[in-house]
């Protein structure tokens, strides 16, 4: 039976709570929007960018706990890393929510990200956690149209 | 709950535990708690009798109907045309001709906004739906509209989510052609007073359309004392079968319409010079129906004039009243919508957590609720909230399951509070 304190661990909670880098950055030339048409979760994610390194990145939006707890600890997590290893991370953290890898596999790529295990036993809330790591990813690129779960 | 009875007699008691005995799905356990189905507005369980006649159709009559001379070919359609005559009776229409079988109410809508819209609704023209429509009331409606130039325009609703009655003659022009309104709610609950807007739209010689489909399962409909011109639900809000619903038009209006879908059923004769078309209601069901649906839509009509709509009514304006009481005592809830008549839904948002999270922990009480916008996202723009948590009640629900869901919101409280 799923869990859901292996779900909403207290890090999640905090972190929907209090979400960290929750604010624009105003100048900043990589950004997008995230909608996830079932729920109507919507942020828009921001990046800094110096050559490949990420130096800044930050969110601003509204959604259930997983979402902004996912957004927050990712922009914890992607800070000061190079585009290369964000995207890295991401497969990780799509590979770990899905259930196909373990959180001991997902460990060293992902670190701290791994308390987001309990997302594979709830699949409907698969997209809520993968929210804003989708809209990073757009904002890398510099995709101008929302980004859809849907 | 506004049941259109004269009655002066009370209804006899419902007897909710032989009600439920009736449910098979009801004794089903989710994450090992015994399920509290709550999201009735979005499908309704289905009773023994539905399942029975659904399943004794497919084994021992199902052929195709209005084709064969063959035994089973009759039998089939007389079952078939006897369901017609059963809704006829069930909604108080005047003639058999008049109940249009479709996939649902969102067919059901489709079909008047094409086909009465291809006689009547033409650029410049104009279409009012309010405001508390689910999508399926209103999209179709926008098609149209974009098709021919046509406009939608909105009759709004107050912050207790009842439509402004006030502002509809205002709203009625020379170029309305027709009014688009839920007999209740799907995301609020409110039931809406149809036979008042009725009258005001008739004075104007508008048409109106009812979106029936939270009514049926709740209330006892009239459409002669409601007046109104279309009347469309689903079966499987009304304990029958998914796949079948009914359009109801008056027979006036229905006879003037042109056919909204080609195929075999729906003609007269056809030759490669010409087509015409069958009468009403056949014109309007081309191709092979929902045969066994029907005949488990027909006995969902029995289950239902069984209990009885009256003695449902009077159950569940209690119990959703108990509801309403005991949800907006939970510290830290807001009840979305607080209409002074309302039936089945009653919608809501927590300070503590958002609607899905909500969703999730009540899932694993084995509680089922609806989170998210309800396909009405006009309604959520209106209050400010990109989704709502929806409990949703039916003529099985017990005021234990309220207690249980009134527990599990304050287990949302604790956990993310």
């Amino acid at each position: 039976m799923a869990d859901l304190n292996e779900l909403y661990q207290s890090v999640i909670l905090d972190h929907n709570r209090s979400p960290r880098n929750f604010r624009e950055i105003p100048d900043s030339e990589h950004h997008a929007k995230g909608h996830n048409p079932l729920c109507g979760d919507r942020l828009t994610v921001w990046a800094e960018l110096d050559g490949d390194t990420i130096t800044d990145v930050s969110f601003v939006g509204d959604g259930c706990a997983i979402s902004k707890a996912s957004a927050s600890l990712m922009t914890e997590a992607v800070k000061g890393k190079t585009i290369t290893e964000a995207r890295k991370m991401f497969a990780g953290f799509q590979d770990l929510v899905t259930g196909q890898r373990t959180p001991q596999e997902s460990k060293e790529v992902l670190g701290k990200l791994v308390l987001f295990a309990g997302v594979s036993e709830f699949p409907v809330r698969v997209k809520c956690a993968s929210l804003s790591w989708h809209t990073l990813n757009a904002a890398l690129e510099d995709v101008t149209e929302t980004i859809k779960t849907e | 709950m506004a049941a259109t009875s004269g009655s002066q007699v009370a209804p006899p008691g419902l007897e909710v535990s032989a009600v439920r005995a009736d449910f098979p799905v009801l004794a089903t356990k989710v994450h090992g708690k015994p399920l509290v189905y709550l999201d009735n507005a979005a499908t309704a369980q289905k009773p023994v009798v539905v399942i029975e006649a659904v399943d004794r159709f497919l084994r021992e009559q199902n052929a195709n109907i209005h084709r064969g001379v063959h035994t089973l070919s009759v039998e089939a359609t007389e079952a078939y045309d006897a369901v017609r005559s059963k809704t006829r009776g069930f909604i108080n229409a005047a003639a058999d001709r008049e109940i249009v079988f479709v996939r649902g109410t969102t067919e059901a809508v489709n079909l008047v906004a094409h086909s009465y819209g291809q006689k009547a609704i033409r650029a410049g023209d104009e279409i009012l739906v309010s405001e508390m429509e689910h999508h399926s009331n209103l999209v179709p409606w926008q098609l149209w509209a974009e098709q021919v130039g046509a406009s939608v325009r909105m009759l709004p609703m107050d912050d207790r989510g009842e439509l402004d009655l006030d502002s509809l003659p205002a709203l009625l022009t020379d170029r309305t052609r027709m009014v688009a309104v839920a007999h209740v709610s799907n995301a609020l609950g409110t039931v809406n007073p149809i036979a008042e807007i009725v009258a005001v739209a008739h004075d104007r010689g508008i048409p109106v359309l009812v979106d029936g489909a939270q009514a049926v399962p709740h209330l006892a409909v009239d459409v002669a004392a409601l007046g109104c011109d279309f009347y469309a639900f689903s079966g499987h809000k009304m304990f029958g079968p998914t796949g079948v619903g009914v359009l109801y038009g008056r027979a006036e209006l229905l006879d003037a319409m042109p056919p909204y879908q080609g195929g075999g059923g729906m003609i007269a004769s056809v030759s490669f010079e010409g087509t015409t078309y069958a009468p009403i209601p056949t014109r309007f069901e081309a191709g092979t129906p929902a045969i066994a649906e029907v005949i488990g839509l027909g006995a969902a009509i029995d289950y239902l004039e069984q209990v009885g709509l009256a003695s449902v009514a009077a159950y569940e304006t209690e119990l959703v009243q108990y509801a309403v009481e005991r949800i907006g005592a939970v510290p830290g809830v807001r009840i979305i919508g607080t209409p002074a008549h309302r039936a089945g839904a009653v919608s809501l948002v927590m300070d503590a957590a958002h609607p899905h999270d909500i969703g999730t922990v009540l899932d694993q009480d084995g509680i089922a609720v609806r989170a998210g916008h309800h396909c009405s996202q006009p309604v959520m723009d209106h209050f400010g909230v990109p989704a709502t948590v929806r409990a949703s009640f039916a003529l099985y629900n017990t005021r234990d399951e309220v207690d249980a869901l009134v527990e599990g919101l304050g287990r949302v409280n604790r956990m993310f509070g």
